[in-house]
């Protein structure tokens, strides 16, 4: 049963992947500016010959049709291009900034995680009464605060008024990153064993993180409290208190355990949340991520870089939902059947 | 108005919806009401709305007249200060309500109407063409939003139309979702049996049980959508793919001010004028889901029966 439901969520997952691909190539092709001049820098755009060989080694002279299926063997090779900007291949500027993100959205994902399912359960616990009130208003301002002015005011009152935290980069100028095992310089430092340089990565990281994780604090503490009142509401909780149970274990034994499973399919969503905080928040805190990435080459119109940043998040979003789907069915084994 | 006694159905949260038998769906709305937060909301979007409208009458001083000194902090001449070539800001905030508010409103329209219109097909014809549209919809909310719009907006040119058909091609999935899932929930309840058992049309049963039912939560997530509307029209102007510089638009305006922290003033005020009308949408948008909340309202339906 789960192996069958694994496996039709992964071919569900490969046909949206196929599909993703086809969006992001019809978007390559309809996009204005020519093709293989785009992928070319100035000087060698004006070379009819070396146009012409980026034409054939694209299929661009090949019907449409057979240029999608070159197009994605050169994905499968790992080809997405070479960036107008940067030109380096695109996969590896992909394979530079994306540990940054990675790091940056993986602690705001945990104290979001902690902080908006913590105080989502105690809303709950004190539903309509003015602490629920009060985180109300906490949720809806996580998500209706404007990222990019609140990174701003944390940089001005952490940064520039009170010199808790440093305002921008991954490290302390002059400081060397460690060898590169993860990318991510708070565990690569810790690799290496280098205690001073994991401090200047982490107090380089909290503020952005902290500022990236409001709005999927909003997110969570919303859908767990009313996770936790619809569970609540049942009628095994009230056998349970029926039954002269602890308010505690109720809670604990048999309403968290009910409660807490249909807030990991809202991570999913979360996550594409805080996808989109990272291009403003990247911006700001000068992070040199895929966010910062995405951003310059839009505003060069760097076409190959765009497309390749689309269709690599667009993948890494898949596959989170994919993970979320796989622990929602291991945990919940009624949704195998669905 | 019924009695306690009469089973007044509750909210999920405990919170009492008074029925009438005579108009089931309107007496459901005053309960945004008796929220504080929901009143907090409409003040604050009727106060934008109004200055919006009155901006000319309103704020002190012209938003594009470069008269002042650069960067004077905020006084009384200048509430919140002025900006790097000498406008007040607060009159440029004031503006700024003329060119967000209308166009959130444009774009969640435009996209409630290719969202709805796919997932009401979806949802009516069912099969193969259900099949292939929803699989479009996964498609496009595999795509992150911002990514995407900045990928459109960039290619298209910066400019506040592109930004909003950007928003556009990565927000009406949602729609397309709910009214689908809505469509079809309808379908399968037994109170659109009953209400033709009780001799009503189809014409009727469709104004009287459909209409309410899948136009109620989708204008309450269209409401919700409107203060993300907002946050990502200013987020591509921040990123200075929308809006072009001198017009008064509150997320290049917050953007001509990320540079200069020191005079806090610059970025402090517009980016507040965002937070609050994204605030009073979902103040708002949140009192009415409750309200209007689809399965609160389906409950009631069975209970009657």
């Amino acid at each position: 049963m789960l192996f069958r439901f694994i496996l039709s969520r992964l071919g569900s997952a490969a046909i949206l992947a196929v599909g993703i691909i086809l969006v992001s190539f019809v978007l390559t092709a309809l996009l204005p500016g020519d093709a293989a001049t785009s992928r070319l820098g100035e000087r060698a755009a004006g070379n009819p010959e070396i146009v012409a060989a980026v034409r054939a080694r694209y299929g661009l002279d090949q019907p449409l049709y057979v240029q999608f299926f070159i197009y994605l063997g050169n994905l499968l090779r790992g080809d997405l291009g070479t960036s107008i900007r940067t030109q380096k291949p695109v996969l590896s500027d992909l394979a530079q900034f994306g540990p940054a993100s990675a790091e940056l959205a993986i602690v705001a994902t945990i104290v979001a995680v902690i902080v908006g399912v913590g105080l989502g359960i105690v809303a709950s616990l004190r539903a309509n009464g003015l602490v629920d009130q009060a985180l109300r208003v906490v949720s809806l301002g996580g998500v209706s605060i404007p990222i990019f002015w609140l990174a701003l005011i944390a940089v001005y009152v952490f940064s520039t008024l009170n010199r808790v935290f440093p305002s921008s980069g991954r490290l302390n100028p002059g400081q060397t990153p460690p060898s590169q095992v993860t990318g991510m310089y708070t565990l690569d430092s810790l690799l290496a064993g280098d205690l001073t340089l994991f401090a200047s990565a982490i107090s380089h990281l909290i503020l952005p993180a902290l500022v990236l994780s409001a709005p999927m604090i909003g997110l969570l503490l919303r859908f767990t409290r009313s996770s936790m009142l619809e569970v609540l509401g049942n009628e095994y909780v009230r056998a349970a208190e029926a039954k002269g149970l602890p308010r505690h274990t109720v809670i604990l034994r048999h309403v968290l355990r009910g409660a807490l499973v249909p807030v990991i399919t809202v991570l999913g969503t979360a996550f594409a949340s805080l996808l989109a905080g990272t291009v403003l928040v990247e911006q700001i805190f000068g992070w040199p991520g895929i966010g910062a990435y995405a951003f310059r080459s839009a505003s060069n119109l760097d076409l190959p870089a765009i497309v390749g940043v689309t269709l690599f998040v667009a993948i890494v979003y898949i596959t989170v939902n994919l993970i979320v789907d796989f622990l929602y069915g291991i945990i919940d084994p009624r949704i195998r059947r669905a | 108005m019924t009695s306690p006694a009469a089973d007044p159905a509750l909210a999920p949260d405990g919170i009492p919806i008074r029925r009438s038998r005579w108009f089931p769906a309107r007496q459901r709305l005053p309960a945004a009401w008796r929220r504080p937060l929901a009143v907090v909301g409409i003040v604050i979007i009727l106060t934008w709305t109004i200055l919006a409208i009155l901006a000319p009458w309103v704020a002190p001083h012209d938003p594009l007249a470069q008269n002042f000194g650069r960067y004077l902090a905020p006084s009384a001449d200048h509430p919140f200060g002025t900006d790097v070539v000498g406008r007040d800001i607060l009159s440029r905030v004031i503006y700024g309500a003329r060119v967000s508010l209308p166009l959130a409103v444009l774009l969640v329209t435009l996209s409630v109407l290719v969202g709805a219109t796919v997932g009401a097909i979806a949802g009516y014809v069912g099969g193969v063409v259900d099949a292939a549209l929803m699989r479009i919809v996964d498609l496009f909310f595999a795509f992150p939003a911002i990514i995407l719009a900045m990928a459109v907006a960039a290619s298209l040119g910066p400019s506040l139309t592109n930004a909003v058909l950007a928003i556009v091609v990565v927000s009406w999935p949602a729609y397309a979702r709910v009214t689908r899932s809505l469509v079809l929930s309808l379908r399968e309840t037994n109170y659109l049996a009953a209400s033709r058992l009780l001799g009503d049309s189809s014409g009727k049963a469709l104004v009287k049980e459909v209409m309410p039912n899948v136009a109620g939560p989708v204008l309450v997530l269209a409401s919700l959508e409107l203060g993300n509307a907002v946050l990502l029209l200013s987020g591509l102007s921040f990123l200075g793919l929308g809006a072009v510089p001198p017009s008064a638009e509150w997320g290049s305006m917050v953007s001509s001010g990320a540079a200069v922290f020191y005079n806090y003033w610059v970025a402090l005020f517009p980016g507040l004028a965002i937070f609050s009308v994204v605030l009073g949408f979902n103040f708002l948008g949140d009192a009415m889901r409750d309200a209007l909340d689809p399965r609160s309202a389906r409950s009631v339906a069975t209970s009657e029966l």
